[in-house]
């Protein structure tokens, strides 16, 4: 059972208080250093040349012209880099029998996605970089290519013809031979004689990370270390793989992420910008930079989502869920990435969600196309989990008639039923679905909010309000190492933290995890200075340079807090008890009557104490400190997480839809999350803030749209439609909190919780306001036209097909441009 | 997203900016606001080999009255151009679609005449000047020339400019006291309307005595719906006597299909965003 409790807050704990991040000043004065405002002395720059062409080979690659352009040093294709490009590896093969092309950075025979590099240009400076690459003359043989992805499924065309097959991986799970539940297709067959079946399919639309700052990458080979310093996620990853496939020791690598802004997932990657960029300053012993554009950051960093969601619910008539089939097809673009098809895994354990389902099988089947390669993109598999469960618990109620969060209450896991053994075999620690859910209702004016509705629906009034309801929960805190060890994941998920003593009673912390915006060094500070009782000022957080922080994990999967944060508290009570013998030392008393409070060691009842950056400074000079004790407090910690944690939420959403042009409008959103013990809540809310509004762009702005050529055709922020400020309202945000019993801090992660929730809140909203018509679907994003084509047809809108908008003429006076030679 | 290399030169007067242009003929560009120029360039969609900079004109930037117009400079911002007195008090229906242009930043670098000589029918200025029936100057080195709204838009991104003249102001016969009202459809704030209405209308007590409606996006140019502007005269500002005309706003039109919509989507808003345009220029959007 899971008390709910607002966490204690005294008035000199840091560990709750709104503090303003650390970061910011420097952030958003931008007195910081991006990676591509590295400058080294006689640094080169590149420029990347890519295929036009969704799938062709490579018939000749004529550099000459190129070569000859002014200031130009080398212009260097696959062939000539060959094996020192090394490679781009897939760290989780999620069958035995994946099947996985080889992935080489710059190929020299053939092309699979329009954008794959194949040549780069080095010269003394960007622009001339820029120019001479639009003079390497590639003849391409054009090959037919795999667009689709149930076309694809199918093997009609091949995205890689040596592998005979689009299809890389089928992955399964099924609770009767788990032994975690029932057989599903029983279930199913027995409400469809006496009880009521919901089949739906469902697209998750391709989308792209469209980080703020564009991938960027300096490499500086000179001396005994490579320096690498790049604008991503995972310098440790990075380096782990940049060592396995050149044949560079690990230990002569540096990699160092500066200020990094935004990833999103979307720089949790090794990408060929990198490997070509490290062979090249490799091969001229020069420093090189690369930075990439918007429009090659839309078309070649990796994408996300692409899914078809087959789904089958099966319930009694009183409304029970009986059981929940999934088959999806996932698209891993032209090839496998890091985690690629474990992407859709990760949501594998996620489609039951809060709910009791009985029985449960998931069917996964990826599959290579031809397009932009897709990886993690935030909240990575559970998003996509949370929308078909949300959207098929919705259209139940519906069915049945029943109210959507009354259904839910019927069918989830009780406050009381806490620690829970779900039907996908995950333990939940705590949660209390009861708690959020009656919060958020006070909070969004439910009751009245429906009754306008009914208001609306009665006048017929053009504009119909509708109100979407997700009651979701998320795993969180990648990961436990030995879970994914049984999952062939290629790595582990523990993370690390050292703690730094200094003489003048300042603290230096060092973490594995990698902020790119998420505010590490605030929240980590405010935990030291609560456990270790130094100010919070006196704190310094260190990430994201692998000769400082030298093992780590890095940052995704909402684990920095949970799991590094855990490493840290360790590593601080390693610090404490190293203290404890040389302040018992210090203090002429024993160990066992010290007693450690607000920094300080004191002998119990006598006013005898020294404070910890006292012992600090103590052990610096070393004077005086006992035998056989080491003269350091300096600890460090590695943790591999015992379980997952399980943030949740209920989300309630109301749309206005306007019947005569389809368009919608949010009215108001209010969301009660559940994220366990808050350190900050003002970071707290940004994340739920910014995770609110990426889901929300999915559920109606965002989406890859390609032609029939395999040319990415929302390849600009013209065609790319995201939100800004003025698109968005502002949230009602509020919290309960169940501590995690599975960490010390009482802590659960927040990084995607409020877009793993809003999007089915949203088209939940939409459709329930044009159930009475008909309605029962609008495929996303919910476009006007989509939602107007679904009031006049009642169907959910097809594929966005069309042209870009023509907004930039290129047919007026001047040269033309080298066609696919990049921007 | 660097341009390829060119000249630049930044003439002080329209005389040297036209002599300019004669002398680099079509292997030149003229950038105003660059805030379509700039964009392309950057993408390499474009590559002149000279740049002519009108940006040190002082002559071309202001509003000023002459007489039964106003007269707005080619190089005066959207920023200034919305919140220009005159512009409000003689032409309400360019101060309001002025105001949801782009972005603020946008609106600050962007000029009057640099987008509507850009041409393009997304643009929110065409239809306004199609609407109040607005003339154009245009300097070349024959001298200055005068051209009407009608004759201005040739097709997606075509004007009557020629290649060696240089637009340089925009005359407004004033609509004072009229009713205006600019009803854009988009799906985020910055974008390009997907289909906008621009409407004016002056008043005899609750009827429309007569109307002035231009179409933004709705075919190659912006377009004038003098069909509804006929069929409003006499009407009551009631949804149902506007309604009729509004039915007439698609007609003749071709418009485009792109991923915010296909054609037929395009004409059905027309219809209805024509309606509630007249409707709140004619102040009853509330009736």
């Amino acid at each position: 059972m899971t008390a709910v409790q607002e966490p204690a807050v005294g008035a000199d704990r840091e560990i709750g208080r709104e503090r303003r991040r650390k970061e910011d000043a420097r952030l958003i004065t931008g007195r910081t250093r991006w990676t591509d405002n590295i400058v080294l002395p006689g640094m080169l720059h590149l420029a990347m040349v890519r295929s036009p062409f969704a799938h062709a080979s490579i018939v000749s690659i004529d550099t000459s012209e190129a070569e000859e352009a002014p200031n130009v040093v080398a212009v260097l294709t696959g062939a000539d880099l060959g094996e020192a490009q090394g490679a781009c590896i897939n760290a989780w093969a999620i069958t035995e029998d994946q099947v996985t092309p080889p992935h080489l950075p710059m190929p020299s025979d053939r092309v699979a996605f329009a954008g794959e590099i194949v040549a780069v240009v080095v010269a003394r400076s960007a622009a001339e970089a820029r120019d001479a690459a639009e003079l390497v003359d590639v003849e391409y043989d054009e090959l037919p290519a795999a667009l689709d992805l149930k076309e694809a499924a199918a093997d009609t065309v091949l995205a890689h013809p040596d592998l005979g097959t689009n299809k890389s991986a089928f992955w399964k799970f099924d609770s009767a031979e788990a032994g975690t539940g029932g057989d599903v297709d029983e279930a199913i067959a027995a409400a469809r004689t006496d009880g009521v079946v919901i089949e739906r399919e469902y697209r998750q639309q391709r989308l792209i990370p469209a980080f703020m700052e564009p991938r960027s990458v300096v490499v500086d080979p000179t001396g005994e270390q490579h320096t690498i310093w790049s604008a991503t996620q995972v310098p440790h990853i990075l380096r782990f793989a940049i060592a396995a496939t050149t044949g560079v020791p690990e230990s002569k690598i540096r990699v160092i992420a500066p200020d990094v802004g935004g990833g999103f997932g979307g720089k949790l990657q090794q990408t060929p910008e990198e490997m070509i960029a490290f062979a090249v300053g490799r091969r001229l012993g020069k420093p090189v930079k690369y930075t990439e554009t918007r429009s090659e950051s839309l078309l070649a960093a990796h994408h996300g989502r692409d899914q078809w969601q087959k789904l089958t619910l099966s319930a009694e008539k009183d409304g029970t869920v009986t059981g929940f089939k999934v088959e999806l097809l996932a698209d891993l673009g032209a090839y496998v990435a890091i985690v690629g098809g474990g992407v859709p895994v990760l949501g594998a354990f996620m489609f039951n969600a809060i709910y009791k389902f009985p029985a449960y099988q998931f069917n996964c089947q990826t599959v290579l196309t031809n397009k932009t390669w897709t990886d993690a993109y935030r909240g990575a598999g559970r998003p996509e989990a949370t929308y078909a469960v949300e959207r098929m618990m919705s259209e139940l109620a519906a069915e049945l008639g029943m109210d959507p969060l009354e259904l839910r209450e019927k069918n989830w896991i009780k406050h009381e039923e806490f620690p829970f053994t779900t039907v996908a075999g995950l333990e939940y620690d705590t949660g209390n679905y009861e708690a959020a859910t009656a919060k958020a209702k006070e909070l969004f004016g439910y009751d009245e909010l429906r009754a306008e509705q009914a208001r609306r629906r009665e006048s017929g009034d053009p504009v119909q309000l509708g109100i979407g309801v997700s009651t979701f929960t998320e795993m969180c805190g990648l990961a436990p190492s030995r879970v994914l060890g049984q999952l062939n994941y290629g790595a582990g998920g523990w993370e690390h933290a050292s703690v730094r003593m200094l003489a003048t009673g300042k603290v230096e912390v060092v973490t594995g995890a990698s902020a790119h915006g998420q505010g590490h060094e605030t929240a980590f500070s405010q935990i030291v200075a609560d456990r270790l009782g130094v100010p919070f000022d006196d704190v310094e957080g260190l990430h994201g340079d692998t000769q400082i922080a030298h093992k780590g994990l890095d940052t995704y999967g909402s684990r920095s807090l949970v799991v590094g944060g855990e490493a840290l508290v360790k590593a601080v009570d390693k610090v404490i008890e190293k203290a404890r013998p040389i302040a018992a030392h210090l203090l002429e008393a024993s160990v066992d009557d010290l007693e450690f409070a607000d920094g300080r060691f004191s002998v119990r009842g006598t006013d005898s104490g020294v404070a910890i950056t006292e012992i600090a400074t103590a052990v610096f000079a070393a004077h005086d400190y006992p035998e056989g004790v080491e003269p350091s407090l300096d600890s460090e910690a590695t943790y591999d997480p015992v379980n997952f944690n399980y943030p949740h939420g209920t989300h309630l959403c109301a749309m206005e839809v306007d019947t005569e042009t389809g368009a919608v409008r949010m009215r108001k959103y209010a969301c009660v999350d559940d994220i366990g013990t808050i350190i900050n809540p003002l970071i707290v809310s940004g994340q739920v803030h910014g995770g609110l509004v990426q889901g929300i762009a999915q559920a109606l702005w965002e989406e890859a749209v390609y032609d029939d050529a395999g040319t990415l055709v929302s390849g600009s922020f013209v065609d790319y439609l995201l939100p800004t400020a003025a698109d968005t309202i502002s949230f009602d945000v509020d919290h309960t909190s169940s501590p995690s019993i599975t960490n010390t801090l009482g802590t659960k992660g927040v990084g995607e919780a409020g877009t793993i929730a809003s999007t089915p809140a949203v088209i939940n909203a939409v459709v329930d306001a044009l159930r009475h018509l008909g309605v029962d679907d609008v495929r996303m994003p919910a476009t006007p036209s989509r939602v107007y084509a679904a009031i006049q047809g009642a169907s959910a809108g097809g594929a966005t097909d069309g042209a870009a908008m023509p907004h930039f003429d290129p047919a007026e006076p001047g040269r033309s441009s080298t066609e696919g030679a990049g921007a | 997203m660097i341009p390829a290399a060119f000249d630049y030169v930044a003439p002080t007067s329209v005389e040297d900016a036209v002599a300019a242009l004669a002398q680099h003929g079509d292997e030149a560009k003229i950038i105003a606001g660059g805030q379509s120029l700039l964009p392309v360039l950057r993408m390499r969609l474009n590559a002149p080999e000279m740049v002519i900079d009108l940006g040190r004109i002082d002559t071309l930037r202001g509003v000023r009255d002459d007489g039964d117009a106003i007269v707005i400079g080619a190089m005066t911002p959207h920023s200034v151009v919305g919140s220009d007195p005159l512009v409000a008090q003689h032409a309400g229906l360019v101060a309001a679609a002025v105001e949801h242009l782009a972005d603020a930043q946008v609106r600050h670098r962007g000029t009057f005449g640099g987008a509507l000589a850009h041409a393009d029918p997304a643009g929110d200025l065409g239809a306004p000047a199609r609407a109040l029936g607005a003339e154009f100057a245009i300097a070349g080195s024959g001298g200055t020339r005068t051209v009407s709204a009608d004759d201005f838009f040739v097709d997606l991104f075509e004007t009557a400019i020629g290649e060696d003249e240089i637009l340089t102001e925009v005359r407004i016969p004033k609509h004072t006291g009229w009713g205006s009202h600019y009803e854009k459809f988009v799906r985020v704030a910055h974008q390009w309307p997907i289909v906008a209405v621009a409407a004016s209308v002056r008043m005899e007590g609750g009827t429309i005595a007569e109307a002035r409606v231009g179409l933004t996006n709705m075919g190659s140019t912006p377009l004038r719906a003098r069909q509804v502007e006929d069929a409003l005269a006499g009407q009551p500002a009631t949804p149902d006597g506007v309604r009729a005309a509004a039915e007439l706003a698609a007609d003749g039109t071709e418009p485009p299909s792109d991923l915010n919509g296909d054609a037929g989507y395009r004409r059905h808003l027309a219809r209805v965003l024509t309606r509630r345009a007249v409707l709140a220029a004619a102040g009853a959007d509330g009736a």
